[in-house]
């Protein structure tokens, strides 16, 4: 603990003794909306399967068996087999994790970049505020997807590209919310007295404002992150993002494509797990953001 | 109000100038050697500075962001690495395609949303609202690709009713361009039978395409709705003995208008880019097909046009929804930049 934190204990918002109790006011409320009881559910589910994806696998999910080929869905193989003969149960359990890593990786970078630019301009004001704002409303002014899409065509197809991409059109949402919450927390009285007991520019942006933003980040995030599994999905389904064999479910979507008419199972459950997948965050979100913000609460 | 279309007009500049630089760092700067991209990948050291030269890329590259933005504002958006025509020409060609796709999905977001979203909003907590809600929520989490997938395969492989993909039948005769757009350009030339065919041909594309906008519209109508039914004008309106049906039509319906128009307006984007996922599941050829047949042939001029239009299209449709959202709301003026209430 450094002095200025010491110095005024009193004014610092009480987070670490609040919070246990609020915590668990949310979780209560959050499961007591059936609906968000669901997202909860299947969420927890799709990261148990992402973590345990190769105990429970049934098959490898890279490795070509041709005497399998576009087997209907039977006893052996659940969903069928794809144009190699791989299980395509054993490529949706794999291509869970690529999903939620790439996910979370999205919102990884377009998050703290968001933040800091948003810090930065919430908390300076000015023309720093001016400049880095008129650059956000730049990227705003493309739709999400095509710009995404432009991007990660020049960096090259590639998981990890349509990833970098999807964040780079992602962080002026977060820029933007950080620095409105900035704007309005710089003027609070604990911030006031952090200052006038000597606290440091940096200190004050990173351990008093920063620290109130987390909700409504944290928020943000579960509210994106089935929009960029969609995203991404998205842009491996047209070509940009996992490239074969990686078993991811755009791709597998976008192979299946060439065989719907007949092997119907080859973009059924890929899809399905896609939508299951971004429906269970979004219901999850939805459900964070009602019992977080009291405004919502009805 | 003039003043507010003036403010957002220079912006326009501003947003357009800034697109610009990301375009040109995207083509120029970020691929390491954009002249060996240009001259192909078996070209020669002699052919890639042959073709430097030619496209001025062996200039400084303030030099190139000024031939770039010169060539830009002569609608020039260079030659496409695919079939070697003009950019600017084949997005033309292309564009009608995809403009007549998008608004019939705006149609159908607009007829059906609004009215569905003010049905959820009045019977609210009722078992038509949870089930609209549940559908709401499916129909955001649809991938666009999926869901047009799964819809050739009821109405074309199961119910055989509607056709699989493209613009017309491979038998229909396209009509003499005049808009590029079917539905018109049919009507215009008195060919009826081709009309019913694009018409046909059109509903499932704009279906898939109008899914997800059309759960976002439902549900901020709802909530807007549900919004305006506590207010007390409507309160008034309903205590003076007005029939309830006027009062949802005058009171209720025009006033959840105004926050459903900024949400749909935002949703043009989705669907301009969405465009590009149906059009690929659908074969539809508009610049979302093109685009993405760029993508597999690394065609970055063809790439970074469609981005460009794209964008450009998106921003205009956002200034007019705003000039839209003050002739809606006359409290609001952006001019003054004060909020009477």
């Amino acid at each position: 603990m450094s002095e200025s934190a010491t110095s005024a204990p009193m004014l610092e918002p009480a987070t670490a003794w609040v919070a246990p109790v609020r915590r668990r006011g949310t979780l209560r409320r959050l499961v007591a909306n059936p609906l968000s009881a669901v997202g909860l559910a299947l969420v927890l589910f799709a990261v148990a399967v992402a973590l345990a994806a190769p105990l429970i696998a049934p098959a490898d999910p890279i490795a070509m068996m041709p005497d399998l080929r576009l087997q209907p869905p039977n006893l052996a193989h659940w969903m069928g087999t794809d144009d190699g003969g791989r299980d395509i149960l054993s490529r949706i359990i794999f291509g869970t994790r690529s999903s939620l890593l790439t996910a979370l990786g999205i919102l990884a970078v377009a998050s703290v970049t968001g933040t800091a630019i948003g810090l930065a301009a919430g908390y300076f004001g000015g023309w720093v505020d001016e400049v880095l704002m008129r650059i956000t409303d730049m990227f705003l002014a493309f739709p999400a997807l095509v710009l995404a899409m432009g991007m990660a065509a020049t960096l090259g197809p590639s998981l990890f590209n349509a990833m970098l991409a999807t964040a780079v059109v992602w962080w002026p949402w977060y820029a933007r919310l950080v620095r409105g919450q900035a704007l309005h927390l710089k003027h609070e009285a604990f911030v006031e007295a952090a200052r006038v007991s000597g606290a440091s520019a940096l200190r004050i942006a990173f351990h008093h404002i920063l620290r109130n933003c987390l909700t409504p980040i944290i928020v943000q995030m579960s509210l994106d992150i089935g929009y960029a599994i969609l995203t991404l999905a998205s842009l491996s389904f047209i070509g940009l993002g996992a490239q074969a064999p990686t078993p991811e479910w755009g791709s597998m979507v976008s192979i299946g494509r060439d065989y719907f008419l007949d092997q119907w199972w080859m973009v059924t459950f890929p899809g399905l797990a896609i939508f299951l997948a971004v429906m269970a965050f979004n219901l999850l979100g939805d459900g964070l953001q009602e019992a977080l913000s009291p405004r919502l609460r009805r | 109000m003039g003043t507010f279309i003036l403010r957002r007009l220079m912006f326009l500049v501003l947003v357009l100038a800034g697109m610009c630089v990301i375009t040109f760092t995207l083509t120029h700067v970020v691929p390491g050697d954009p002249a060996r991209l240009l001259a192909g990948q078996h070209a020669s050291a002699e052919e890639v500075r042959t073709v430097a030269s030619m496209y001025g890329l062996d200039r400084p590259l303030p030099t190139q962001f000024w031939i770039y933005v010169r060539n830009l504002l002569h609608g020039d958006l260079g030659l496409s690495l695919t079939d070697r025509r003009p950019v600017s020409e084949d997005l033309g060609q292309f564009l009608p395609a995809s403009m007549e796709l998008t608004l019939a999905a705006v149609l159908l977001v607009v007829l059906i949303g609004l009215p569905v979203g003010l049905w959820a909003g009045v019977s609210r907590g009722r078992p038509i609202d949870h089930l609209l809600r549940f559908l709401t929520v499916g129909g955001v989490s649809m991938p666009i690709f999926w869901f047009g997938i799964i819809l050739q395969i009821v109405f074309y492989k199961q119910l055989q009713i509607l056709p699989i993909g493209g613009r017309l039948g491979i038998l229909d005769m396209e009509p003499p361009r005049v808009t590029g757009f079917y539905l018109i350009d049919t009507l215009l030339a008195g060919d009826l039978p081709t009309f019913g065919s694009a018409l046909v041909h059109l509903i499932l594309p704009a279906s898939a395409l109008a899914a997800g906008s059309l759960a976002v519209v439902t549900r901020m109508m709802r909530a807007s709705v549900i919004e305006v039914l506590d207010a007390d004008h409507v309160r008034t309106a309903r205590a003076k003995g007005l029939l309830p049906a006027i009062v949802l039509t005058r009171h209720v319906f025009r006033n959840a208008l105004i926050p459903t128009t900024t949400v749909l307006g935002l949703q043009v984007g989705a669907l301009l880019a969405g465009n590009v996922l149906a059009e690929v599941v659908f074969n539809w050829p508009g610049i979302g097909l093109y685009a993405v047949n760029a993508i597999r042939n690394l065609d970055y001029p063809s790439i970074m046009g469609v981005t460009l239009v794209i964008s450009v299209i998106y921003v205009l449709v956002n200034l007019l929804v705003d000039i839209a959202y003050v002739a809606l709301d006359p409290r609001i003026s952006y001019g003054a930049g004060k909020r009477r209430t």
